[in-house]
């Protein structure tokens, strides 16, 4: 009976709810933010059109004037910066916690407990976990007070707050998580005799890490990698908070547009940004075939 | 490699309050294909596991030709172990798989090659060694692992039930193919198993574990004629295990004979509860009041000579020399 039906209209049925969902929520509004940035604008209305000068002004004067970069460019070195030290550090941490989770701990109830208390911090927002940072990092900080209070400085240390390190350690701080949760995943997978056949072929501990642990769970960090890189790609409010909204991001820039209604604009930045982010996916899928594990 | 006499001494292993294996004694000299058996849980594959370093011994020692090799680190000890699901690297080719140790060593990698390739067509692999490991059948994925083991020149083979995951056609090829292999390469091959037919055809040196302690060690002859404990003569299979004349002792199945036997004979008679037809034998239960349940197994044409019926009465005998005494259980 079963397969019967396979050829028929029912597994289409059985997939169209999602289907319906994936096209109402994110291939329309895409779509929409594609044509849009075609359309022209004033300072008064934005108008259909079909016109490229939204993205010549992306890209105004950019390749002419290298090798010194344009705004944009900049903005986007900027971004493409904290992405990447974002990413080296959530990986390291992240891949550090899992493994503790899935290999040091051996009691299953244990470990879902920590798991658990993994997530703790997600049950306030985004936002109340960033700015609590503020009073720890601040001028007269808890950071800052103890630091004088010791005597290792005699002024506050400027750079904790508003600063590249402070946007940095947030998102850290927000989105280790995402990287935990894959990577554990797919280590919990990895059959513990494995570890012991590698332990008696004479392999250390960082061999087996190396060897054995890093590559079966190379899905997990692909998948982590693909979650961080995205998040930190798109963002604004994480910048604009912590970086006392002196720090350039591509994120930012499309929202300062939309604040001044300049919406082709905005949605030229945002085609370009989404074509940059779908680059880097396509070249961590590349180098790991996620669909092998899922 | 330095291979040698496998010695075990007082060896113990204790999992929190239970214990696994008790102070067990036993030699194994070189060049021994050694089976270990006996029922799940007995304690032989912790046994197994002591020997190749991935358990701690509680107590005693192992001691693998003039090293005491107790608390060495499982590669430094001259063993090699196979693992039950063989265990092979699901990211690897079957040439790095086998390959793997040598790589840990830090040999080149043109020499780990050719040392590999070496080993692969020992077990006849040759054909396979650009494929994963899923890409393999069972019986392959089996040699793979021998070839995996065999890389390090080990002192001593660990095979952990090797042939459980195989069909029941294969499983005999490939048990005439380690024992060729244990005879080639001259070293000793450990090999638990739970299957007594397992171990008849490979063993040189047979080892029943019951409950943590060895129940009987020495040759398949020895062990199958003459059974130390009831519990051995059970798990052999093909003994009678009878209490007569107020202690327990073993008769082999094939030596009971239908009627009633002469001077020097046992006879009993009792009701015929089964009649099997097993091809070139006969297998009879006869329910004697006292002695219980014998099981006799008769040749075809003998047991044809004078049939039995179920629910009939009929008495067996045996000769008295026969009889093997049990130590009491």
């Amino acid at each position: 009976m079963a397969a019967t039906n396979r050829t028929g209209i029912v597994p289409y049925l059985q997939a169209a709810p999602l289907a319906l969902v994936f096209l109402l929520f994110l291939v329309v509004p895409l779509a929409f933010i594609v044509v849009v940035s075609f359309w022209t604008y004033d300072n008064y209305q934005i108008q259909p059109a079909f016109t490229v000068q939204n993205y010549a002004d992306v890209f105004d004067r950019c390749i002419a004037r290298l090798p010194t970069l344009c705004t944009t460019f900049r903005t986007y070195v900027s971004t493409l910066g904290f992405a990447l030290r974002v990413w080296v550090l959530t990986l390291l941490i992240g891949f550090a916690i899992a493994y503790f989770l899935a290999f040091e701990v051996r009691s299953k109830a244990i470990q879902s407990v920590l798991f658990l208390i993994c997530t703790i911090p997600f049950w306030t927002s985004n936002v109340i976990r960033m700015i609590s940072w503020i009073p720890l990092l601040g001028r007269e900080g808890l950071v800052n007070r103890t630091l004088m209070g010791l005597g290792v400085v005699d002024q506050p240390v400027e750079w904790l707050l508003y600063s590249g390190f402070s946007v940095t350690l947030t998102f850290v701080h927000l989105f280790t998580f995402f990287m935990v949760v894959p990577i554990y995943n797919s280590m919990l997978r990895i059959d513990r005799s494995l570890i012991e056949a590698a332990r008696d072929a004479g392999a250390s501990g960082w061999q087996i890490l190396w060897n054995v642990v890093v590559p079966l769970s190379k899905t997990g960090i692909a998948i982590g990698s693909i979650f961080v890189l995205t998040i930190v790609m798109g963002d604004f409010v994480t910048v604009g908070l912590m970086g006392g909204q002196q720090i350039a991001s591509v994120g930012k820039t499309i929202q300062t547009e939309i604040s001044y209604l300049q919406f082709p604009i905005a949605a030229a930045n945002a085609v370009v940004l989404l074509a940059t982010v779908l680059l880097i996916v396509f070249a961590l899928l590349r180098v790991v075939d996620i669909r092998k594990e899922l | 490699m330095a291979a040698g006499d496998l010695e075990l001494v007082k060896l113990t292993k204790r999992y929190g309050g239970t214990t696994a294996v008790e102070a067990i004694d036993l030699r194994v000299p070189a060049g021994t294909y050694c089976c270990f058996l006996g029922p799940s849980g007995c304690g032989k594959s912790s046994t197994m596991r002591m020997i190749a370093g991935h358990e701690i011994a509680s107590e005693g020692d192992i001691i693998l030709g003039a090293q005491n090799i107790t608390d060495l680190a499982p590669a430094q000890r001259g063993t090699a172990m196979m693992f039950q699901s063989y265990a092979l690297f699901p990211h690897l080719t079957v040439l790095d798989n086998v390959a793997f140790s040598l790589k840990m060593k830090g040999i080149s990698k043109e020499e780990r090659y050719k040392k590999a390739r070496a080993l692969m067509d020992l077990v006849d692999l040759g054909r396979f060694e650009t494929r994963m490991p899923a890409q393999l059948s069972g019986g392959q994925q089996q040699r793979v692992a021998l070839a995996r083991a065999l890389v390090t020149d080990p002192g001593i083979l660990l095979l952990d039930e090797p042939l459980s995951a195989l069909d029941p056609f294969l499983r005999l090829r490939v048990r005439t193919e380690l024992k060729r292999l244990q005879r080639e390469l001259g070293i000793s091959f450990l090999h638990v198993t739970h299957g007594q037919d397992e171990a008849m055809a490979l063993a040189d040196l047979v080892v029943i574990m019951k409950d943590g302690r060895i129940e009987q060690a020495g040759s398949p002859q020895d062990v199958f004629h003459r059974p130390a404990t009831g519990f051995v003569a059970r798990f052999m299979g093909g003994h009678n295990v009878l209490h007569l004349d107020g202690r327990p002792v073993s008769v082999r199945a094939d030596r009971v004979r239908i009627g009633e036997g002469g001077e020097d004979a046992r006879s009993l008679s009792g009701e015929v509860r089964g009649v099997e037809y097993g091809g070139a034998t006969v297998t009879l239960v006869v329910h004697a009041a006292d002695a219980g349940e014998i099981t006799a197994v008769i040749p075809e044409e003998q047991f044809y000579a004078g049939p039995a019926e179920l629910g009939e009465t009929r008495s067996v005998h045996w000769s008295r020399r026969d009889e093997y005494v049990l130590q009491a259980a």
